[in-house]
């Protein structure tokens, strides 16, 4: 009867923050003046498959909160309660709280009690109209504002519980689940256990209670306050309730040094009563606001950093479009038919079957290539995945710095090979960091330099070739040419009258512990550098690429290949060996003769082409090739290629053909090879080894 | 029964004995001499077929080959070795062997004329490696072992197939 429900965790993990993602991304979307339902109930969605799934998984601490969350969502579906503000805060903030608390239960850890009731005590107030008048509430701090609602709500209750302020002891919240008595623990005992502690008080709440005839006497409907007054640790009360933790909520928290609002754990019900709103020292908590706030900010900042970088690792696995498998199932179908119709032909085979039997074969290649492309689509992401995140981040970090920045997607549905999707995200987190931080000027500035207050930043994914480009272009001050030729001459990186190109300038933002900010500040400036970014990026196949025009805003041009697992190839041949040249970095070939190319100094070959000298590198001199007739110019072919933003001509002995070739590491059993990036089978087995263009070029210069 | 219980015991006790200390080496030649690879870094057996030069390396990396979609260098262990070339023939012989650094495991072949046995060697009857001089360098022998009057040289893999820069490249 007991199905093993672990096996669904990981399913059900993933929904959940694709849910979130969901209702993040919605939430931000939310236009405060006209309220578009479907975002709602888009949100609304999010919310309520995560509570059904999480119930369904007994993480009830999960379930409750998305409850009320889903309360205060349904009365905005319902137009009973205005989309405002403060409120989105907050329901941004549960979001996060809820992110947190599924990693906390899909890594095993434990999910910290007392910030997830901060964040369920503000829904709390925003669901019973606490914080809705006020509007001033600083959005940064939702969990705060709850603070003063409760002032606001309950300053009876102030005086009451100040006295108990020298008290020692502690407040405990017990909410056993209905099922706690068939599990064969008895409150009873709990309580007198404590009892023996120090002197206990117990407050039943019997709110729960059904009517005496739907009671079900093995159902537990009661939930208690307790409190225990006495020099007791907290681990001894721990103790007491070891047995019952798995069958109940509870919240411990000291008498003496309560600083945050109580969290109320109690099985929720829509609209809590009066009797629920948190009832502890009150007055304490305000004064020490000021200092808690702030260093709830920066914990925070701290948190989302940790834990963006921490999700990005996973996602082992991803979802397919049925569509695509669909597609895969026909090609492999296909791919059976043709076999075993080739297999027809093969049996009692006689030559005039041969054009029959070619047939075949041409519709098998056929077959063969699609289905590659199929099996690789199916690898393929659209560039949202990591789009998606950007919005709450320019959220976030727009307001810190108060300035009002807008940013647009274009491209989001651009497809892209799972892993370039999962390793390019760290780059554009600092890339747009940077754009938010040193690229929008304040709006006042932006005021007084004739632009809008609110700047743009366009974040724009397209396909050019076989190549994904993304875009960062914002529309802030642009960087200043002479301020970086000044810093580069001040670190020696260049000499003083060095004259550079504005593409070289702009390359100098990528060489280390370069920086032209007058200050770091906590959102750039430090942790990863441009210089690392552009590693990153080189070590995905990619280059990175900086167009910028003083005052008018920045472009920065990421070009990644789309697939690291298969690549576009020229087949070459010098001497007997072949090589594979990236189709990519061709930008044409030339049958050439002996006088076409010029000596320079006795040694170095350059070649004209179009009014511009390029070098030339013959593949038999470099790579000591000494089979098959020596190079005769005239007979050799020269390949123009592009490494690196330079040109430059290979001089083979011929040209092979296109085709495409599975890249298999040289490093894995053996090492780097200059010149080389990686090595490929041919189709009668043996090995090719494809040219690193970029490094050859370097290579040949040495 | 009892006797029989004790026979086992017996064979048990020299059972064990020889797995404490013997070791098993593959043994193959190269020209006149008999070199021997711990039998447990051994993949598999292979012919000699033709490979895909690799550029700018020692001469004795010869390239590499596709073995079952990896691509696996292959070493001459005669010019390792400094010893004259040998034409390869149908006999030409490559020794696939494994091995292991700090959990990563390569897989290479190493040329060599042909595999002559699998031998038993007592552990104790292993000899420490004299000075040879400039003809091998004493750092890829782990010791001699003499089977059938044969002198028998014994290869670390390890640092046999440890290639320059490699593990600068790593590093």
């Amino acid at each position: 009867m007991s199905i093993d429900m672990s096996q669904f965790h990981q399913v059900f993990f993933e929904e959940c923050f694709e849910g979130l993602e969901a209702m993040e991304s919605g939430l931000l979307t939310l236009d405060m003046g006209a309220i578009d339902s479907e975002i709602i109930n888009t949100i609304f969605r999010g919310a309520h498959s995560i509570k059904g799934g999480s119930g369904t998984f007994g993480f009830t601490i999960v379930a409750d909160y998305t409850h009320i969350m889903e309360t205060l969502l349904d009365e905005m579906r319902d137009g009973r309660r205005q989309v405002t503000q403060p409120a989105v805060d907050v329901l941004l903030g549960s979001v996060d709280c809820l992110r947190e608390m599924l990693t906390a239960i899909q890594n095993e850890r434990v999910v910290d009690d007392v910030s997830v009731a901060k964040h369920k005590t503000a829904l709390e107030i925003v669901l019973n109209g606490g914080s809705m008048e006020k509007e001033s509430v600083s959005p940064v701090e939702p969990e705060w504002a709850s603070v003063d609602a409760v002032v606001n709500i309950a300053p009876d209750i102030i005086e009451e519980k100040s006295v108990e302020l020298a008290e020692q002891g502690w407040k405990i919240a017990f909410c056993p689940y209905l099922d706690l008595l068939k599990t064969g623990n008895d409150p009873v005992r709990l309580f007198r256990e404590l009892n023996q502690l120090g002197e206990l008080t117990t407050i039943a709440n019997i709110q729960d209670v059904p009517g005496f005839y739907e009671i079900d006497p093995e159902e537990c409907n009661i939930s208690w306050d307790l409190k225990v007054s006495g020099d007791i640790s907290e681990d001894e009360i721990r103790e007491i309730f070891n047995w019952v933790e798995g069958d109940c909520e509870m919240d411990i928290q000291s008498l003496a040094k309560v600083v945050k609002p109580a969290p109320v754990i109690k099985k929720v019900d829509p609209e809590p009563s009066p009797v629920s709103t948190p009832n502890n020292p009150v007055q304490k908590l305000v004064e020490v606001k000021p200092k808690v706030v702030a260093e709830a900010k920066k914990a925070d900042a701290q948190d989302s950093v940790n834990e963006t970088a921490k999700t990005t690792v996973k996602a082992s696995s991803i979802r397919v479009d049925t569509d695509k498998i669909d597609t895969l199932i026909n090609m492999v179908g296909e791919v059976v038919i043709t076999q075993s119709m080739l297999g027809l032909v093969g049996e009692n085979f006689t030559m005039d079957k041969v054009g029959q039997l070619k047939r075949g074969l041409a519709q098998l290649e056929r077959h063969t290539r699609d289905l590659q492309q199929s099996v690789m689509n199916i690898r393929m992401l659209p560039i949202s995945f990591v789009f998606s995140r950007f919005p709450r981040l320019v959220h976030d970090i727009s307001n810190k710095l108060d300035k009002k920045i807008v940013l647009k997607l274009v491209g989001e549905n651009t497809e892209v090979d799972k892993a370039v999707v999962e390793l390019i995200n760290d780059p554009l987190v600092h890339l747009i960091r940077n754009s938010l931080d040193h690229g929008i000027e304040m709006p006042a500035d932006r005021v007084a330099a004739g632009k809008s207050e609110t700047g743009t930043i366009e974040l724009k994914a397209y396909h050019r070739g076989g190549h994904i480009v993304i875009e960062i272009i914002d529309d802030g001050r642009g960087l200043d040419k002479d301020k970086f030729l000044a810093k580069a001459v001040e670190k020696g990186l260049i000499e003083e009258n060095n004259l550079l190109t504005e593409k070289q300038i702009f390359e100098l933002i990528f060489m280390p512990g370069f920086s032209t900010a007058e200050q770091l500040t906590d959102i750039s400036g430090r942790g990863v550098g441009m210089d690392v970014v552009r590693r990153n990026i080189q070590s995905l196949g990619g280059n990175i690429e900086i167009i910028s025009e003083l005052g008018k805003g920045t472009t920065i041009a990421i070009h990644l290949p789309l697939t690291l697992a298969i690549l576009d190839g020229q087949s070459v041949a010098v001497g007997d060996e072949t090589y594979i040249v990236p189709l990519m970095s061709i930008i044409e070939s030339i049958n050439i003769t002996e006088r076409m190319l010029n000596k320079v100094a006795g040694k170095g070959e350059t070649f004209r082409l179009r009014n511009e000298y390029l070098p030339v590198i013959r593949m038999r001199g470099i790579f000591n090739v000494h089979s098959g007739n020596p190079t005769k110019p005239k007979e050799g072919v020269l390949v123009v290629v592009e490494g690196q933003g330079e040109l430059c001509c290979l001089l083979v002995d011929e040209l092979l053909g296109q085709q495409q070739v599975v890249i298999k590491s040289l490093e894995a059993n053996y090492r780097r090879v200059e010149g080389v990036s990686g090595a490929t089978i041919l189709g009668d087995g043996s090995v090719a080894l494809i040219l690193d263009v970029p490094g050859l070029v370097r290579f040949s210069i040495r | 029964m009892v006797q029989q219980a004790e026979n086992k015991d017996i064979d048990q006790y020299h059972y064990s004995k020889n797995l404490d200390n013997a070791v098993q080496y593959l043994s193959f030649a190269l020209g006149q001499e008999e070199y021997g690879v711990d039998i447990l870094r051994v993949q598999e057996i292979r012919s000699w077929e033709p490979v895909s030069r690799i550029p700018n390396v020692p001469c004795y990396e010869k390239g590499v080959v596709n073995l079952r979609g990896s691509i696996v260098p292959i070493l001459d262990l005669r010019e390792r070795f400094n010893l004259s070339k040998a034409e390869y023939t149908p006999l030409t012989v490559v020794v696939v062997l494994q091995t292991g650094d700090n959990n990563k495991t390569r897989i290479m072949g190493v040329v060599v004329d042909s595999v002559s046995d699998v031998i038993s060697v007592d552990k104790t009857e292993i000899q420490g490696a004299p000075d040879f001089g400039a003809k091998v360098s004493n750092e890829f022998i782990n010791g001699l072992v003499s089977v059938n009057e044969r002198m028998v040289m014994l290869l670390d893999v390890d640092k046999l197939l440890k290639l320059e820069e490699l593990d600068q490249d790593e590093s």
